[in-house]
């Protein structure tokens, strides 16, 4: 009934190419994290706008993010897109689909932390002769992404745990990719995956207890 | 000089203003006194443009505020306003929460701004504050920021709105002292206080504010002591 034999030394033999597959799982969710602020930062002046084209904009690309599956984001971002004619590589169109993806959460956490500055912020700002765009980057961004910190490290943790889906478009350099790949050619199943698993976990780990240190560190005031 | 033609202002259905006229002259200090929701501090924000006006005219050395052409970024550099919240920075130090607006606004390199933020800063009495962080102070430190924030643009004008408002009694005299040391310094200055003594005091003209009409103005001698409009009288009798 249970036949199975453990032969971790074959699965940990291909240990170093596995972390080569963290490292761009690692590369893959840290461009789409700042890719993803800077146009939730995009999205939330959008929002704030006067104009409507604008905010519909956003409101869209926040709904879609929000309330689909990251896999149709990803999914739609390689064949959904490839029925137009234009062809991604698997590498680019995972980082598209989990940029999309941040973006929308993010702008959303952005939304929440400019409710907790009061306007009189930007007031004070305005008062002294800053244009509303100057009072924005120097007077409420840095206290929006400060309140929004916390929720920017659940985000990447996301956005690292995301890069998996990316075997369904084709990925195969990130961790993910390279364990089914790996899985593919020995069949140690459980132990190439617990591995993943296991490295998964110590990344997503060290970006928290970082986050943490930096936390500190931000929040001195 | 500031110039206030017959100005009117409204939120909504409320008109607060209605039909306000005063001159303001260089040097000059004038405290507006008045229940809540006289206008008063309205008045203010119209002066520096935070808020549109219905009617009439406000003109700041000759340039009137509300005109379409009116570049309000440069206007506001030279009238600084202090509001009852002190609106600190929380996110900067007390140092650059004072060299901020002189840096992106006037385009001061660093050691410069800082050089006047400390002068500044020092002139107020929080020299040895530079590297704190606003939550660390009590509210009349935080406020005696804000002025040095204020002054660090080098205004024309400077705008108080009930600065002494928020504060716990204890902190009153600290930002009243300031403000008492602008004063004779020659700064022109439009104050909105509760503060009726200190209005005695420091103010060239009083001006008594009632249901958006400026009700009398005169020198605080006149008008706190022989008071002609009967709603100044009811007033300066519900304070005393």
């Amino acid at each position: 009934m249970f036949d199975y034999t453990f032969q971790w030394k074959q699965a940990l033999a291909r240990l170093p190419k596995m972390l080569d597959g963290a490292v761009v799982t690692m590369e893959v969710a840290v461009l789409s994290m700042l890719l993803g602020i800077a146009l939730a930062i995009l999205l939330t002046l959008f929002r704030q706008s006067g104009s409507r084209p604008l905010k519909a904009i956003a409101t869209t690309w926040v709904e879609i993010a929000r309330n689909t599956p990251a896999l149709f984001q990803i999914y739609m971002a390689h064949f959904g897109i490839a029925s137009f004619g234009i062809h991604f590589s698997p590498f680019t169109s995972l980082l598209i689909g989990i940029t999309f993806n941040n973006a929308g959460y993010l702008a959303e956490n952005f939304r929440g932390a400019l409710k907790a500055i009061p306007d009189t912020q930007t007031r004070a700002g305005r008062s002294l002769g800053m244009t509303p765009v100057q009072s924005f980057r120097y007077i409420v961004m840095p206290q929006m992404l400060r309140i929004s910190f916390l929720p920017m490290t659940n985000q990447m943790v996301w956005a690292i745990l995301m890069t998996s889906l990316g075997v369904t478009v084709g990925m195969n350099m990130d961790l993910y990719g390279v364990t089914q790949d790996l899985n593919a050619l020995t069949f140690r199943t459980f132990e190439l995956f617990a591995i993943a698993g296991v490295i998964f976990y110590v990344i997503t780990k060290i970006i928290t207890l970082g986050a943490r240190l930096i936390a500190m560190r931000l929040f001195r005031y | 000089m500031i110039e206030i033609q017959n100005v009117r202002k409204s939120f909504g259905d409320l008109e607060v203003l209605k039909g306000i006229d005063l001159n303001v002259n260089k040097g000059e200090v004038v405290t507006v006194i008045g229940g809540s929701g006289s206008g008063k501090s309205t008045l203010l924000t119209c002066i520096n443009g935070l808020e549109p006006i219905n009617a009439g005219k406000i003109l700041v050395d000759g340039t009137e505020v509300h005109a379409k052409s009116t570049d309000l970024n440069k206007l506001r550099q030279k009238i600084g306003i202090v509001f009852q919240q002190w609106n600190a920075f929380p996110h900067l130090t007390v140092l650059e929460n004072v060299t901020l607006a002189p840096r992106k606004v006037l385009g001061m390199d660093k050691a410069k701004a800082e050089a006047i933020a400390e002068k500044q800063l020092k002139h107020v009495g929080l020299g040895d504050k530079l590297k704190t962080y606003p939550t660390r102070l009590s509210g009349g430190q935080q406020q005696r920021m804000a002025i040095a924030r204020a002054l660090a643009m080098s205004p024309d004008y400077m705008l108080f709105d009930e600065v002494t408002s928020a504060l716990d009694p204890q902190l009153v005299g600290e930002v009243l002292e300031t403000l008492q040391m602008l004063a004779e310094e020659g700064m022109t200055m439009i104050l909105v206080t509760h503060e009726m003594s200190f209005a005695r005091d420091v103010s060239d003209r009083v001006a008594f504010f009632h249901q958006g009409v400026m009700a009398e103005i005169g020198v605080p001698e006149q008008l706190f002591g022989d008071p002609q409009h009967v709603e100044t009288q009811k007033f300066l009798a519900s304070v005393r």
